[in-house]
């Protein structure tokens, strides 16, 4: 986890509005290997990933989707860790890397939001209804 | 002259400056309410309709109390048209089990509308799905408003049911719930109301309306969780199977049969929320006090108030009518703030504010969005807490500018 640099608010720190402002890998893309969307039933968010796999390795992935600046955010940096590692790898992140990533404390009100992305890769990449992430 | 100072001092739970702008979810209870329960709790615990001791009679005295508050309250014939239920889902689900699968035959028509909320659809869509029935929903305008041609045409369709909400819980649209039911008894339907969001906040007359059937929650209207109401016309629930089957509801049961109990216990099965429905009682009393006329005409005060401080802030969208035409909820969004965000910036300031769709889903569809941020109001609002929501809603653009 990269220290944030110092911003005035503690919860909406600037390299996550930032995120959430200009998203990374955001589109679709043509032909993907993997594609797969979730929605939080309880907020109406929504993320999708569309991933490109060459030789077992993430060669490209892109993002959708629509809510919050948590959720949107996390998305945005999950997509940057999983551009060129193995799909058995991306498959290892679990809640707390994502968490970590984020690095701001999140309410249980919210957690869903942030996990959202991770639920997609993790049903996208084991290609079936995951287990819920919470 | 109302008094909402006075008013708050009997709500604890704004001692210590909570800004709460969520009553469309649930409201505050004041000491009242809590006391009664205590009361009870503390004084003749105990279960009622079945002991000969001393402390039963009261609790049952106290139970069915609130039975004969309720029927005043909305002005019903008899207390055997006034039934409990856990809340407004609880009491349409009654419906539309018990009166909906004996009645309701293939290619029957129920009508809703898009500013139903969740526990007014899905109960019907799920009749609908066992019995072959259609459902239709009447369209809104683009001021949130029910598209009135549209329902009158829906009804020359004859429908068997029509069930739409007193008052949107989302727009806080207050429907022309007299006009609407008249047309939809005048084409021979079975009329529901949804009226979670309309007996809270004021006065009901279901025999001047002229509905079948009035559901409403407690917990909306100062009383705890727990105990809602479902009013019925007597000729209906007479000829209603049961909902829920066991303790209680019965007059004598044999191995090969049972006889049910008279109305209203015929719907209430089991050991009933007791607390909750004293509760409820002492919340009805509650608003006796404050009158009816009173409770409308403060949170008509309050909104137009919020509509025009709201309208104000650039890069604020609104939705829904005219202060004039619509209840204490104001639902907006902020360009490029999701509602969720701004939710949790106001929590900082100790302002309570809903996020999301508010059971809503096909209306939110409808307008285009995934969610809005809503604010509504009740007999505790004070302005100040509008102007606090504005705070809020500013440092959230500092903070996304």
């Amino acid at each position: 986890m990269s220290t944030p640099p110092s911003a005035d608010d503690q919860f909406y720190r600037e390299y996550i509005l930032d995120h959430y402002k200009n998203p990374r890998n955001y589109g679709r893309l043509e032909h993907p290997d993997i594609s797969h969307e979730e929605d939080n039933p309880l907020c109406g968010d929504v993320v999708g990933m569309d991933f490109r796999i060459k030789d077992g390795v993430i060669d490209d992935v892109r993002f959708h989707g629509r809510g919050c600046a948590i959720s949107q955010a996390s998305a945005s940096l999950l997509t940057e860790r999983l551009k060129g590692i193995p799909l058995d790898d991306a498959k290892k992140i679990n809640k707390d890397d994502v968490l970590g990533e984020l690095g701001i404390e999140i309410s249980p009100a919210r957690i869903k939001c942030a996990l959202l992305p991770l639920k997609v890769l993790k049903v996208g990449a084991y290609g079936l209804a995951g287990e819920d992430e919470e | 002259m109302y008094d909402v100072k006075a008013v708050r001092r009997d709500f604890p739970i704004f001692d210590n400056g909570l800004a709460y702008l969520d009553s469309a979810n649930t409201s505050q209870r004041p000491r009242q309410v809590t006391g009664a329960m205590m009361e009870y709790f503390e004084k003749f615990n105990s279960n009622i309709h079945r002991a000969a001791y001393h402390i039963a009679e009261e609790a049952t005295d106290r139970y069915e109390a609130t039975r004969e508050k309720i029927r005043a309250f909305i002005n019903a014939a008899s207390t055997k048209e006034i039934i409990y239920t856990r809340g407004t889902t609880e009491a349409i689900n009654l419906v539309a089990y018990s009166w909906g699968r004996a009645n309701v035959k293939p290619g029957d028509l129920i009508v809703l509308t898009i500013l139903d909320h969740h526990s007014n659809i899905v109960p019907w869509q799920i009749l609908a799905t066992a019995n072959g029935a259609n459902i239709e929903y009447v369209d809104i305008d683009d001021r949130g408003e029910l598209r009135q041609d549209q329902f009158r045409e829906l009804l020359e369709k004859q429908p068997k049911l029509v069930s739409f909400s007193h008052v949107s819980n989302a727009l806080g649209t207050i429907n022309p719930v007299h006009e609407m039911v008249a047309a939809a008894k005048a084409a021979g339907a079975t009329v529901l109301v949804d009226g979670a969001q309309g007996a809270p906040h004021q006065r009901v007359d279901v025999r001047d309306l002229g509905c079948d059937f009035y559901a409403f929650s407690g917990h909306k209207m100062l009383g705890p969780t727990g105990a809602g109401i479902l009013y019925g016309r007597r000729e209906l629930l007479e000829a209603m199977d049961p909902f829920l089957a066991g303790g209680d509801m019965i007059k004598t049961v044999r191995v090969d049969g049972t006889t049910y109990h008279d109305l209203p216990w015929k719907f209430e099965a089991g050991t009933q929320a007791i607390a909750e429905v004293i509760g409820l009682g002492a919340a009805v009393d509650y608003l006796d006090g404050l009158g009816m006329d009173n409770v409308l005409a403060h949170e008509r005060e309050v909104t137009e108030y919020a509509y025009e401080t709201l309208s104000d802030i650039e890069g604020l969208t609104l939705f829904g009518p005219p202060p004039s035409r619509r209840a204490g909820v104001i639902s907006f969004a902020l360009d490029g703030i999701h509602p969720h965000d701004l939710a949790t910036i106001a929590d900082r300031d100790q302002v309570c504010l809903r996020a999301g769709h508010h059971c809503a889903m096909p209306l939110m569809t409808r307008l285009g969005v995934p969610a809005t941020a809503r604010a509504s109001f009740y007999v505790y609002t004070l302005k100040d807490e509008v102007d606090r929501l504005a705070g809020s809603i500013k440092e959230a653009q500092r903070i996304f500018k």
